[in-house]
């Protein structure tokens, strides 16, 4: 607990970075990286291949240092601290490269031992709920199921924080929901979770807050509720007499047809418009706020024309 | 009926081969540098030791008492067979196994290269979703390695023309190594329809090929010896052993070819059972069943030594039953080396450091150990650069182990290995020159001691691979065995004979490792290996610290 500038949130920050820079050799793998982790939170970590998620999670393993910038993790630095923060978090890499001739339960012992031990109980019980046979050898897994032995690895072991790095990739939708199961039961014991996916439903059932990583930084940061106040809201409105919605320069996307309009506006300029409607006389209206889909097809659409947006700044 | 199954049958065949001539190419391209450095090392080998033996054994009468040396020495015969007093027929005596058994091994890895590999990794799969028939990967593997080992043979047969030898004896050695090596392609392919893993594979085709070995070994130690002593005749497990089949051919004695049909209907044998087999199984899937394991860890796993241990016991065990059974048969051969005269005995006290020839050829054959427990070493320091380049690594490091202790788990693995491998050299050496010299618990307790006196120049080497694997990870591994083969070459052994100015040889810790037994152990040498050795090792963690860990993207 030292230096933890959490503007958001309540709690104090589990994790912490500003201007987090990472380049290798010419290519800038982080650019300048502002990423609030609370603890006690589950945050989803969203964004393109290649976008970064992975090097940040293994800057913030102390296994790649930070080029500049600055990093905390649980109140300590992760290149310098690593093997004593280690203890108190659990990691599931996104690959999940284990050794072909040791069980899976092997590795489960060995890796939760490594950290600092296991609740026997839950190792068993998470055994049962992933449906994982310990016995068989890693090279005699599929890919779902070597992640299932990472996922058992880091779970099983009782600790501050999970690093989650895309970690349902190859389960199937039952597996997918014990997973889900498996991080509240997590969060409701108050430990904090870092969540990188490409899931979205699995983000939005899962996280208190998200933040969308793109060439290296981050582009947008908060709840759901925040993020879709930042983007367009669908409207399609029937009026008695034709709404001169094509001299709003708020409205978007305007299609008309006879009496219906249909058109997309922000939600901050709704007010406005919903009143002009008013005055021609409203006989069926519906307002759709955007899906998480075209939440992050926003996002990443714009790393089409990100370099322009960068020369921009 | 008749008459429409011999029409589909061809049709049949050929669709289940469709696509091979595409992926024959594929092979054929991914294999072009790795065949060609099978080539040129084993050519290069081939042509130096010929040319070797050529320049020692330019007398013949010091070739005749060489030869009986070899065909008298019933350890000796083990690992060759000796056709008459001919610089071929010498060669053949020394490295006929060995290269046989590399060619085996080259022909084995291209054909789980290009079958069992490509179905582990999920190649196969896609490479199956095509125009691709069944034995489409099979027949493009056999076809490569069978290639691979008829260009071997044509090498071999020119190296050793090279070396000044005569030219169809040449040419029939480098065919009979090479039919070895065939036979081996017919053995993997059978193997990669048993076993479901490559490894698995390969170590059903090493084990054949440690059965071969046995057979044709014991068939020469129990054949017999004509009355001038300078050529043995097998016995009949030399003839059940596809390594025998090609030492029968005798090349620069008797040279007949017809050893080589056995080699060669043992491979038609070999690919109709592996072709048969793989009507029967299923793409990812072999014939075995997969093995199970303990569904928890044990106590002494649950450690970076523990899992490193874990991970190199198996050639660990390999490494001491072949120096257990070298030290057994350099032992038995201090009879024949106190009788030695002459040119013979020069070679043993000036490489030894001794007058006493049998105490010189104590000390060098204990220093060649000491080189071979140093390959050892390097092989499980290397490990670490699998570890990191694998992603293994990205698990254990991202628990509560430190980047220092990942590297103490192979460091431990390998020090201590490696005194134990000298150990069981030096101890089982001491038994078998017991009975000649008198005194085995003190000749086992020399000898272990000469033996372990070797361990600190073994360090310097692999204290340096530890400091490539830490400053130039990406290339450590042909790093790690440069600076081996570079140790060995300008040491003891190949120095003083390739004529290498005085500081090079200096610079291999192998000239510096005491000649022990022969010469007092001298502290300050062992001290200043062992202070070079830790100063590598504190080179390597210090910029291991400070450097970020290359892990698979």
């Amino acid at each position: 607990m030292s230096g933890t500038d959490c503007s958001p949130g309540a709690g104090p920050s589990a994790i912490s970075t500003r201007a987090l820079v990472k380049e290798f050799g010419a290519t800038r793998a982080l650019d300048g990286l502002d990423l609030d982790v609370v603890t006690g939170e589950v945050h989803g970590f969203l964004g393109p291949n290649g976008a970064g998620k992975t090097t940040t999670m293994r800057v913030l393993l102390g296994m790649l240092r930070a080029s500049s910038g600055e990093v905390r993790l649980l109140g300590g630095d992760p290149w310098r601290d690593s093997a004593t923060l280690h203890r108190r978090l659990a990691y599931v890499p996104g690959e999940v490269n284990l050794w072909p001739n040791l069980t899976g339960g092997e590795v489960i012992d060995l890796l939760s031992d490594l950290r600092g031990g296991l609740v026997p109980s839950r190792r068993s019980e998470l055994l049962e709920r992933f449906e994982l046979d310990p016995t068989k050898q890693v090279r005699a897994y599929s890919k779902g199921n070597r992640q299932k032995v990472a996922l058992v690895a880091a779970f099983a072991s009782d600790v501050d924080l999970y690093l989650l790095d895309e970690p349902t990739s190859g389960l199937d939708p039952l597996m997918e929901s014990v997973f889900q199961d498996v991080v509240r039961a997590v969060r409701d014991r108050g430990r904090t979770v870092l969540l990188s996916s490409h899931i979205l439903s699995e983000v939005e059932a899962l996280c208190d807050r998200v933040t969308i990583i793109r060439n290296g930084r981050a582009a947008e940061s908060g709840t759901f509720a925040d993020l879709r106040h930042l983007t367009r809201t669908s409207v399609e409105v029937e009026t008695a007499r034709p709404a001169p919605l094509a001299g709003l320069a708020t409205v978007r996307d305007l299609a008309v047809d006879g009496d219906v309009a249909r058109f997309s506006v922000e939600v901050a300029d709704l007010n406005a418009v919903l009143s002009m409607l008013v005055s021609y006389d409203v006989r069926s209206l519906t307002c759709t706020p955007p899906t998480l889909e075209e939440l992050f097809l926003r996002q990443y659409g714009d790393r089409l024309d990100g370099s322009a947006v960068f020369e921009a700044v | 009926m008749t008459a429409t199954m011999s029409a589909t049958a061809p049709a049949r065949l050929a669709e289940q081969l469709a696509g091979t001539v595409r992926l024959t190419r594929l092979a054929a391209r991914r294999d072009r540098w790795t065949a060609v450095a099978w080539w040129a090392g084993l050519g290069l080998f081939v042509a130096a030791t010929t040319a070797l033996f050529a320049d020692t054994l330019s007398d013949a009468a010091y070739l005749e008492q060489e030869t009986r040396l070899v065909a008298t020495n019933t350890g000796m015969r083990l690992i060759g067979l000796t056709s008459g007093p001919t610089i071929g027929g010498y060669l053949l005596h020394r490295e006929f196994v060995m290269l046989a058994a590399l060619a085996a091994l080259m022909s084995t890895f291209a054909v789980i290269r290009h079958t069992r590999q490509n179905e582990e990794l999920g190649r196969a799969e896609v490479l199956g979703s095509t125009v691709v028939g069944r034995y489409a990967a099979l027949a493009a593997a056999v076809i490569v390695a069978l290639a691979t080992d008829v260009v071997l043979a044509i090498v071999l047969g020119l190296a050793i023309v090279a070396a000044g030898q005569p030219v169809a004896g040449a040419f029939l050695a480098g065919a009979s190594i090479a039919a070895v090596g065939a036979v081996w392609v017919g053995v993997a392919a059978v193997a990669c329809q048993l076993s479901s893993t490559t490894r698995g594979a390969a170590g059903a085709a090493a084990g054949a090929l440690g059965a071969a070995f046995v057979l044709a070994g014991v068939g020469n130690m129990l054949g017999t010896v004509d009355e001038a002593g300078l050529r043995v005749t097998s016995a009949w497990p030399s003839w059940l052993s596809p390594i025998g089949w090609g030492q029968q051919t005798r090349p620069f004695s008797d040279a007949t070819w017809a050893p080589l049909l056995l080699a060669a209907a043992a491979l038609v044998l070999l690919l109709a059972a592996a072709a048969a087999l793989a009507a029967r199984r299923d793409l990812g899937r072999g014939l075995w069943p997969e093995r199970r394991g303990h569904g928890s860890a044990a106590r002494w796993l649950l450690s970076p030594v523990g899992l490193t241990w874990r991970l190199q016991r198996g050639a660990f065990v390999g490494w001491a039953v072949t120096l257990g059974a070298f030290g057994l048969i350099f032992g038995t051969l201090t009879e024949q080396i106190q009788d030695l005269e002459g040119d013979a005995q020069d070679w043993w006290t000036q490489t030894g450091g001794s007058d006493v020839v049998v105490d010189g050829y104590q000390a060098s054959i204990i220093q060649m150990a000491g080189m071979f427990v140093a390959i050892y070493l390097v092989q499980v320091l290397l490990r670490m650069r699998v570890d990191e380049a694998g992603g293994t690594l990205e698990s254990v490091l991202a628990t509560g182990v430190t980047r220092p202790r990942w590297v103490a788990g192979h460091v431990v693995n390998g020090v201590a290995g490696s005194a134990a491998l000298l150990v069981v050299f030096g101890a089982s050496m001491g038994l078998t020159s017991g009975p000649v010299l008198g005194d085995t618990a003190g000749l086992v307790a020399d000898l272990v001691g000469a033996a372990l006196a070797q361990l600190p120049a073994a360090l310097v080497v692999g204290a340096a691979v530890l400091a490539a694997v830490s400053l130039a990870p990406s290339r450590s591994v042909p790093l790690g065995w440069t600076v081996v083969l570079a140790a060995l070459v300008a040491g003891p052994m190949f120095g003083p004979t390739l004529g290498l100015p005085g500081w090079l040889q200096d610079l291999s810790p192998f000239t510096h490792s005491p000649q022990a037994p022969a010469v007092p152990v001298t502290v300050g040498a062992v001290l200043a290996l062992i202070g070079v050795a830790v100063a590598l090792v504190v080179v390597a963690l210090l910029a291991l610290r400070r450097r970020d860990l290359t892990l698979p993207v």
